[in-house]
């Protein structure tokens, strides 16, 4: 017993420190190397192109010329007096104002919905998910032929009660309304599966504490425990939905090519066609990095709102 | 008011999500519906869902043979599987390292993952493309697959996973004398199928129906997607023959659709979590 209690206040702590910090090193190499091949892609395909794009804005380099030169804020002084380019991004802030609070709004009443109804559950789901699941480009060709002008399911249904249905995608005034309803379409079941997830995590007893408190009716109950539960739900869900909508390209690629008369040019297929079709990566590289900074400033408002709101769980 | 009592407000709920559900529903169903018809049948008769002349074989028939559909369908799945693969196997050991082990660098990973997570294909693809052009990488695999070969949304998930696990559990691992290769490959892969079953859902789905990426990089049928694929398609077909697009669309859909409806439920646990974690 002696022995022991003198070997442990010893010299023991000096050998357990020395072995230690011998095993502090080993982990540290273990992790520095199973984490390389990770840091070195993410330097590779992510950093050094996001650094390159951002150098290439004050550049008027285009593809298949050989020399290019630094021509500072030129690109962003055109880029603002680019009439294609601000219609773009009027267009695209309609599209995302349009379809992000619809897919939230009904996702999160259909979900209600649902949670509420005993049968038909997993039918349902699968209904609004179906889309979610479904090739985008696809089913945009299976939209052009509903929304066919003529021989068009649509407007032959609006024939019969008497309405002269619109020509949906080929006209300037309705197609990014009919590319917003793509849109929808597409994303609810998305947001729905979410909702359903975050109404199932509410504990029932505070239901039941809320009516007895004197929440009698629904909507009061709504109000009270509800919507602030699904807090964070609500706040992803929407980030997600608005992030999703400024991405809009497949829809619009696929079905108007941003016409008629630009009246569907969006922010990525502008990008697109100046990058890729015209090649003029420099001029394209300056719109890449407004893209990412309005992908920057939605992530800081998500943070923000973040940071205030209350934590119920 | 026992809960199978149909009253009137179960009877308007119901309504109204069936009504929906049917909303959500008729792309699919005329889809289905027009793939059989022949071309002056659409003409005449579009809310008829029965085919007046079966059609059916004609228009796959024509589907099949416009485009490449079976080189289609496989380079959409080896070009889903390639990525997968890969972004499971870089992000895990990076992710494990981030979550259990102590080493310098992991805080700088952190701020890398954080700026990762804001930057989308879109915003990368300018340079990429210019950069496998010189190298003459267009048009392959390579140009498919690469750029995804990180995952930063991976390690983002796998890290709050392992974040989780028991450390006891890999300390009795080393204890054993395990490696920490070993240590992922026997411990944390066989407790990670949940994150692993999301994160693969997510990737597949995400990379199956991508069409900005390939678009750029792919002007060779025979790397062609089947978003892409079915763009060709469109081009070819130039005019109203529904019938065939149609029967092509149906095609193209029907596989993530099928996976989708058999393992419908890991969709949704696989949705749930990557969305509540991202």
């Amino acid at each position: 017993m002696p022995d022991m209690a003198a070997t442990s206040i010893g010299p023991v702590p000096v050998a357990a420190k020395a072995r230690r910090s011998d095993a502090e090193r080993q982990e540290a190499r273990a992790g520095l190397l199973l984490s390389l091949p990770a840091i070195l892609l993410v330097l590779l395909f992510i950093i050094l192109p996001v650094a390159a794009v951002i150098l290439l804005g004050f550049t008027n380099f285009e593809l298949g010329y050989p020399s290019f030169e630094f021509v500072g804020l030129d690109n962003y002084v055109e880029l603002f007096g680019d009439r294609t380019f601000m219609k773009s991004l009027w267009n695209t802030a309609v599209y995302a104002a349009i379809v992000a609070p619809m897919s939230i709004f009904l996702a999160l009443g259909l979900a209600m919905l649902i949670e509420a109804e005993g049968i038909g559950r997993s039918f349902f789901r699968t209904a609004y998910f179906l889309p979610v699941a479904s090739l985008l480009v696809a089913m945009a060709t299976v939209w052009q032929y509903l929304f066919h002008p003529t021989i068009g399911p649509i407007n032959t249904m609006l024939a019969m009660i008497g309405i002269n249905g619109p020509n949906w995608l080929g006209a300037s005034n309705t197609v990014l309304y009919s590319l917003s309803i793509i849109g929808v379409w597409q994303s609810v079941g998305f947001n729905l599966v979410l909702f359903l997830a975050g109404l199932t995590a509410i504990p029932r007893e505070l239901y039941s504490a809320a009516e007895i408190d004197g929440a009698k009716s629904g909507w009061d109950r709504f109000r009270l425990v509800t919507w602030p539960m699904l807090g964070p739900t609500t706040l992803f869900v929407t980030t997600i939905s608005v992030i999703n909508s400024v991405k809009v390209f497949e829809t619009v690629k696929t079905l108007t090519e941003g016409g008629p008369n630009k009246a569907s040019e969006v922010l990525l297929y502008t990008i697109y066609q100046e990058g890729f079709v015209y090649l003029r990566v420099g001029y394209a590289s300056a719109m890449t990095v407004v893209f990412l900074a309005i992908l920057v400033v939605l992530m800081f408002i998500q943070y923000r709102v973040q940071d205030k709101q209350v934590h119920y769980s | 008011m026992s809960p199978n009592a149909f009253t009137l407000g179960r009877i308007v709920r119901l309504s109204i999500l069936s009504l929906g559900a049917l909303l959500f529903l008729a792309p699919y169903i005329f889809m289905i519906s027009t793939a059989g018809k022949a071309q002056s049948d659409i003409f005449t008769s579009s809310l008829n869902l029965i085919p007046q002349h079966w059609f059916y074989a004609e228009n796959f028939a024509k589907a099949w043979s416009r485009v490449h559909m079976p080189t289609l369908l496989f380079n959409g799945v080896i070009v889903c599987l390639m990525i997968l693969v890969i972004q499971v196997v870089i992000a895990i050991p990076c992710a494990y390292a981030m979550a259990k082990l102590k080493f310098r660098a992991a805080k700088a990973m952190m701020v890398l993952v954080m700026l990762g997570l804001l930057v989308p294909i879109h915003a990368t693809a300018l340079p990429l493309y210019v950069a496998f052009d010189r190298v003459g990488a267009l048009n392959s695999y390579m140009a498919l697959v690469a750029p995804f070969s990180i995952s930063v949304f991976g390690i983002f998930l796998f890290l709050q996973f392992f974040r989780a696990m028991p450390d006891d559990l890999i300390h009795a691992a080393r204890l054993d004398g395990m490696s920490e290769i070993g240590v992922i490959a026997r411990v944390i892969v066989p407790n990670a199928w949940p994150a692993i079953t999301a994160f693969s859902i997510f990737s597949v789905v995400a990379h199956w129906n991508d069409l900005y990426w390939p678009l750029i990089v792919v002007s060779d049928q025979a790397y062609a997607t089947p978003p892409l694929g079915l763009l060709y398609f469109r081009a070819a077909e130039a005019g109203d023959d529904y019938g065939a697009l149609m029967a092509a669309t149906l095609i193209i859909t029907s596989p993530l659709v099928a996976a989708f409806l058999i393992a419908q439920k890991r969709f949704v646990e696989g949705i749930t979590m990557t969305g509540l974690k991202g």
